[in-house]
């Protein structure tokens, strides 16, 4: 006993140890219990086909890797892993250069490109349900941008939302309205942390502006671009909230799901604890694949 | 930069303006046609959803604002974002500075499973989760709604908090410990003193996950009563359909918060979002 409480005065300087067990347990408890278990929980009940009612051990039937073979073999996952790629492709290929257009034009100080900035920002913090939801009425074919412009050339109504080829094309345009901005800043923030004297020197070397801008400043930021690389790609992996009030249900002939919202139609509204947990898992998987060898390939190879 | 532009030919400059009007346009057009059309007849919303109305039609808003369900859904947004708020900047900040200022046996791993939560979204976890809220009895409470979100929050806030404290001098820390002042009173009557800035920046992050947060809300909450905006709005668009003058007029009033916090706080946000993701 005295030789415990000997340690414990030896190793409690500064109250070095009540200070660990007031600030660690709170943390460790709320991560553990919310993030933690309800993950190794998806993992084992993804064996199951279980409806959640009852426990597991009562209720819970063992399918083995029968939900993992039945996901990966549905058309419906198979066009919302189609439609995540889309998307990918949308944020790199054009969201981000489009945001680092903006990012050159604007970086300079001054008020109008201060009022720019938050212009192109501010649809960054609507809720994505809200953004659906006012692009929903901008793609209605009766009242919105899209039955104004058929009225104005005499065509017939065109509801793009419920067009098999347009439905998802139109969520990507709303994905690019929204988030560009938020790029930007990223970009932003990374150009205005370049030296002047530099750019001032390249100048005077007789440096025109496209050489400045292509092999100066977008080099000087790249570290900023593979950060928005990996914000778009985990974004689009976990997409929901905007498609639920564009595409309600999955769009026309269940063509226009993400993931998530393949998980939330298929495993959560029918309660299929065991087949959504499958799902879950899946994406599990992809997060973490793609997070490990992206911060190993890429963040980490010539840092700068 | 400056100097860069006035080298541009104004022919340059010109076309630079219109460039960027023209994005402004598009960008604003959406806005635009949501707080107009709520002053809209369904009729002259279907001829004209762009220009000012034909008549102006008060009543929609008025009703919205007038509205008990409207004030109590955005009271239950006000209190689970605060709520999370408040938990997520004392629970992380304490665990980061046990990271970044006291020495103990397996700290790495500790930090390591604890970052592990910024790589995967909440949706992998969401049906557990559900099953799990509901063991707890948590389900259609604030602390149900609360707690995942505060508890998906916590790895990107603890790095924030984390990288700070690192940054603050040494000699701080060694002068208050001569001086007998413990670690958790250093904590929170020097190091959290310090930290406004970094505590803006975590407390802005948070508050537009929570404050916009959807799925959440969603699954844990069945209860009329406890709605946090987000699902008002979505039970709103249920009930009225394609009556789009009334839901642009309830979107409008739900934005309306957001839209001014971040016209009064825009350098935060903006910080917050952006140049914090960058640091960190």
């Amino acid at each position: 006993m005295s030789s415990i409480r000997s340690w414990f005065y030896r190793n409690n300087q500064g109250g070095r140890i009540t200070t660990l067990l007031l600030f660690l347990p709170p943390a460790l408890t709320i991560f553990t219990l919310f993030v933690v278990l309800p993950l190794g929980e998806a993992g084992y009940y993804g064996f199951f086909k279980w409806k959640g009612l009852s426990a597991i051990s009562e209720s819970g039937k063992w399918m083995g890797f029968e939900n993992y073979s039945r996901v990966l073999g549905h058309s419906v996952f198979h066009s919302a892993i189609w439609n995540t790629i889309k998307i990918i492709l949308v944020s790199i290929l054009i969201q981000l250069p489009l945001a680092m257009a903006m990012a050159l034009l604007v970086a300079s100080t001054g008020a109008l490109n201060n009022f720019f900035r938050l212009v192109f920002f501010m649809p960054f913090i609507l809720a994505d349900v809200v953004a659906g939801l006012i692009w929903r009425y901008i793609f209605d074919g009766d009242y919105g941008l899209v039955g104004q412009f058929t009225t104005l050339f005499g065509m017939d109504p065109y509801y793009p939302l419920a067009d098999k080829t347009w439905a998802f094309n139109s969520v990507l345009m709303v994905v690019v309205w929204k988030y560009f901005g938020y790029h930007m800043m990223i970009y932003i923030a990374g150009l205005q942390g370049i030296s002047k004297d530099l750019l001032e020197a390249a100048k005077i070397d007789g440096a025109n502006n496209w050489q400045i801008t292509f092999r100066i400043k977008i080099p000087l930021i790249m570290h900023a671009v593979k950060l928005s690389v990996f914000f778009s790609v985990i974004g689009a992996l976990q997409f929901f909230e905007m498609v639920i009030p564009m595409l309600p249900g999955g769009g026309p002939s269940s063509s226009g799901h993400t993931i998530v919202t393949y998980l939330y139609t298929y495993g959560i509204v029918r309660m299929k604890v065991g087949f959504g947990s499958s799902v879950g898992v899946i994406l599990f998987i992809v997060c973490m694949a793609f997070a490990f060898s992206y911060q190993r390939y890429v963040m980490k190879m010539n840092n700068d | 930069m400056a100097k860069q532009n006035s080298i541009q030919s104004p022919v340059t400059n010109l076309v630079r303006l219109a460039v960027l009007f023209f994005f402004s346009g598009i960008m604003l057009i959406p806005f635009w046609v949501t707080v107009i059309g709520g002053f809209k007849s369904l009729g002259d919303l279907r001829v004209n959803p762009f220009a000012l109305p034909t008549e102006w039609d008060f009543s929609i808003y008025g009703t919205i604002l007038t509205s008990a369900d409207t004030w109590k859904m955005m009271g239950n947004s006000v209190i689970v974002t605060g709520l999370s708020i408040l938990l997520v900047l004392l629970v992380a900040s304490m665990v980061a500075f046990t990271f970044s200022h006291i020495r103990f046996a397996g700290k790495k791993y500790l930090y390591n499973y604890l970052i592990a939560g910024m790589m995967f979204p909440a949706a992998t976890a969401i049906l557990p989760l559900f099953i799990k809220v509901r063991d707890l009895g948590l389900l259609d409470t604030y602390p149900g709604i609360i707690l995942p979100q505060v508890a998906f929050g916590l790895a990107m806030s603890m790095m924030f908090f984390r990288t700070f404290f690192e940054q603050l001098p040494q000699d701080l820390f060694e002068a208050a410990l001569v001086d007998g002042c413990g670690y958790t009173r250093f904590f929170f009557t020097i190091v959290l003193p310090l930290s406004t800035p970094i505590l803006a920046t975590v407390g802005v992050f948070i508050l537009v996950g929570s404050w916009n947060n959807y799925i959440m809300p969603l699954i844990f909450v069945n209860d009329t009563d406890l709605y946090t905006w987000p699902l008002g709005l979505m039970a709103y668009r249920g009930e009225y359909g394609v009556e789009w003058n009334k839901i642009l007029a309830y979107v409008t009033v739900t934005i309306f918060p957001a839209i001014m916090f971040f016209l009064f706080a825009q350098k935060y946000i903006v910080a917050g979002l952006s140049q914090g993701a960058v640091k960190g």
